[in-house]
């Protein structure tokens, strides 16, 4: 409250904070040019700098031979999946385009983000399929599903759609996608045996499956290692030691060769589904720390607030302490995503292929020897492309809750 | 509030016997006697350390007694979690810190506890806390977020959002010690207000102007005690003990 006096301190100018960068010439002196020293450096990076820009395009567009992409699309995109079955793939496609398009057009901000790079995503390997054998039913699909991103997302920004359907949706079409993907006998609808699954379905359902289900369950252990009950403590953290004092190989491992032999004779789970298990636990326990981390950030007086008004303790966790311990928590958990993400090509050890391991594959045969440095740039591609998505998202979903402003 | 329901000025509506409380080795409370009348403004204030705050901690069960008794409004408060819940809709609480939860809008801060404690619907909520915030003169801050307001404000707040549940007792603890001195007197004006109106209030504070035109009576604590109590003018113009003396003398210089 300065204003008492007006006008006091009117004879003292006002200053403009003082000028550092004039302009982008004058940027360049201050960062680049500044001594004979830095002017040298300068020259000699951008020299090497700009000789393996050259070499690096000159290599893609002249000797690089991405027929060995094109040409081995359909494996990269979806293993050894039937092709006269793919029809399957572009219609689950469908539903996660129009899921995403509702979104973010109901909800904006951070489901918009997904939505165009899905959007992006579709029609670039649209454009890639049209340089592939897969024919022209895949390509027309992949551009539907890209221009219905849009139009749901346009439609639903004039009638959004309520939260609790959207979530419903999202958690129904899971199950759904699976078995449309699996097929159903009873119907004599072909049954397509999910070790067959492979390439970029596999890595997409493996780390989409795993996240969305190691995410209660690590909320749920953080909450039970602070728990009142003695039993309850003691259970979830031995399991998160134990689950973190394992490497995550031999968790795959033990999923893959122990768990049928504990389970009784005639059920059967599938590679896939014991892969989504151990990745699922794995990241729990780690989920689980990270949550513990915000958990303890929330200082007693807000729990004390809480109670004083009347709130149980469920209430007082559900209301107060989780929304913003995880919202606290979204860098660290997005980071574990993003591990997961990678850690998914670990599944080539019980022979599983997902984009990895197709691309060994196809490196394998013997018209693409000598073309290893193409399908690992592709895949580092491919991989780049889901992780920025993911951090690009969260950074928006952050911006989106205020993360460190309130 | 709902008049209809009190019992006459008077009658008592906290009757603590021989409370006692130990943190760890520590005898923090050492046995308080004291009955606050429905209506009565109560303003207790002692040295750091002298369990005043804890003290009335104790009295929505923040902190748990471990001899004596404590009844609130006829409910005595025991470990029983329905008993606790009961007691603590009834009493509201202000903090030194103000507690404010900041994911949550400043209506959503003052309805959360009627919609979910009280079963209300929001609408009704959200009439009955922008009433509130009229009240604490600051209704124009309803959609923003506590971090935006001043501390003044926030404190305002959470009178409001203690208020919102409709409380026979107001506990404050401390409540502008961690205010800017020009921020004092816009809380300590809507205490007064509060206290005008009827309320039952335990007021933890070294406002000493505030204690003196509001409270029925002051509460002087040391070492887990209570050294001495009575009116305004009794303590303040002939405080019976040594201890109240010197402890005067120091914070009204």
């Amino acid at each position: 409250m300065t204003a008492e006096v007006p006008g006091f301190g009117a004879d003292v100018p006002r200053l403009p904070p003082p000028v550092t960068q004039r302009g982008a010439v004058g940027w360049l002196r201050q960062h680049l040019f500044r001594t004979w020293k830095d002017t040298l450096l300068t020259l000699v990076l951008g020299v090497v700098l700009g000789w393996l820009l050259y070499q690096l395009t000159l290599w893609t567009f002249t000797s690089a031979r991405w027929g060995v992409i094109t040409d081995n699309l359909r494996l990269f995109l979806i293993g050894l999946y039937p092709a006269q079955e793919a029809w399957r793939i572009w219609l689950c496609l469908t539903s996660l385009s129009l899921l995403a398009g509702a979104t973010a057009g109901s909800r904006g901000g951070y489901a918009r983000t997904i939505a165009i790079w899905l959007m992006a995503g579709q029609l670039t390997v649209a454009v890639l399929a049209v340089f592939s054998p897969m024919g022209v039913v895949a390509i027309l699909a992949l551009v539907a599903n890209s221009i219905l991103v849009l139009v749901a997302q346009m439609a639903t920004r004039r009638h959004p759609v309520r939260s609790r359907w959207l979530t419903t949706a999202w958690l129904a079409s899971v199950p759904l996608t699976m078995l449309l993907l699996h097929g159903i006998a009873a119907v004599g609808m072909p049954v397509v045996d999910p070790d067959l699954w492979g390439g970029l379905l596999l890595t997409f359902l493996l780390a989409s499956i795993s996240m969305v289900l190691s995410f209660p369950v690590g909320v749920l252990l953080a909450l039970g290692r602070r728990s009142r009950l003695p039993a309850i403590r003691l259970l979830c953290t031995t399991f998160i030691e134990v689950v973190r004092g394992v490497p995550l190989v031999t968790l795959i491992f033990l999923a893959d060769i122990m768990l049928p032999l504990f389970l009784p004779d005639g059920v059967d789970l599938d590679r896939v589904v014991r892969a989504i298990g151990a990745f699922t636990l794995f990241t729990a326990a780690y989920l689980a720390e990270n949550v513990r981390g915000g958990l303890q950030a929330i200082p007693r007086g807000q729990i004390e607030a809480a109670q004083a008004i009347g709130l149980s303790g469920m209430q007082v966790d559900r209301f107060i302490v989780l929304p913003q311990a995880l919202r606290a928590v979204i860098p660290a958990n997005v980071g574990l995503f993003i591990s997961l993400l990678k850690d998914t090509t670990l599944v080539v050890i019980v022979g599983l292929l997902d984009v990895l391991g197709i691309g060994r594959a196809v490196l394998a045969q013997p018209e693409w020897l000598g073309t290893s440095f193409e399908v690992y740039a592709f895949v580092a591609v491919v991989f780049f492309g889901l992780s920025y998505t993911m951090s690009h998202a969260s950074y928006r979903l952050e911006a989106a809750l205020g993360v460190g402003r309130r | 509030m709902s008049d209809e329901l009190d019992p006459a000025p008077g009658a008592p509506i906290i009757v603590c016997q021989d409370v006692h409380k130990w943190f760890g080795e520590l005898h923090v409370l050492r046995g308080i006697d004291l009955t606050v009348a429905h209506g009565e403004v109560l303003v207790i204030f002692g040295p750091s350390g002298s369990g005043k705050s804890t003290f009335i901690r104790t009295l929505n069960r923040l902190e748990e007694h471990q001899r004596g008794r404590i009844v609130v409004d006829g409910i005595e408060l025991s470990s029983d979690v329905r008993n606790i819940s009961a007691i603590r809709s009834e009493i509201g609480m202000v903090f030194q810190q103000f507690n404010l939860f900041p994911h949550l809008t400043v209506l959503e801060n003052v309805t959360l506890g009627p919609i979910r404690v009280r079963g209300w619907t929001r609408d009704r909520a959200e009439a009955a806390a922008r009433e509130l915030l009229e009240r604490v003169g600051i209704p124009e801050q309803a959609a923003k977020f506590p971090l935006q307001l001043s501390g003044g404000q926030q404190q305002r707040v959470a009178i409001a959002r203690a208020l919102a549940m409709q409380p026979r007792v107001m506990l404050f603890d401390e409540p502008t010690s961690a205010l800017d001195p020009e921020m004092i007197s816009e809380v300590l004006d809507v205490m007064q207000e509060l206290a005008t109106s009827g309320m039952t209030m335990l007021v933890v504070t070294h406002e000493m102007g505030f204690a003196r035109a509001v409270a029925d009576r002051l509460v002087f604590m040391d070492e887990g005690l209570i050294v001495e109590q009575g009116t305004p003018s009794q303590i303040f113009e002939a405080p019976e003990q040594e201890r109240t003396k010197r402890f005067l003398a120091q914070i009204l210089h």
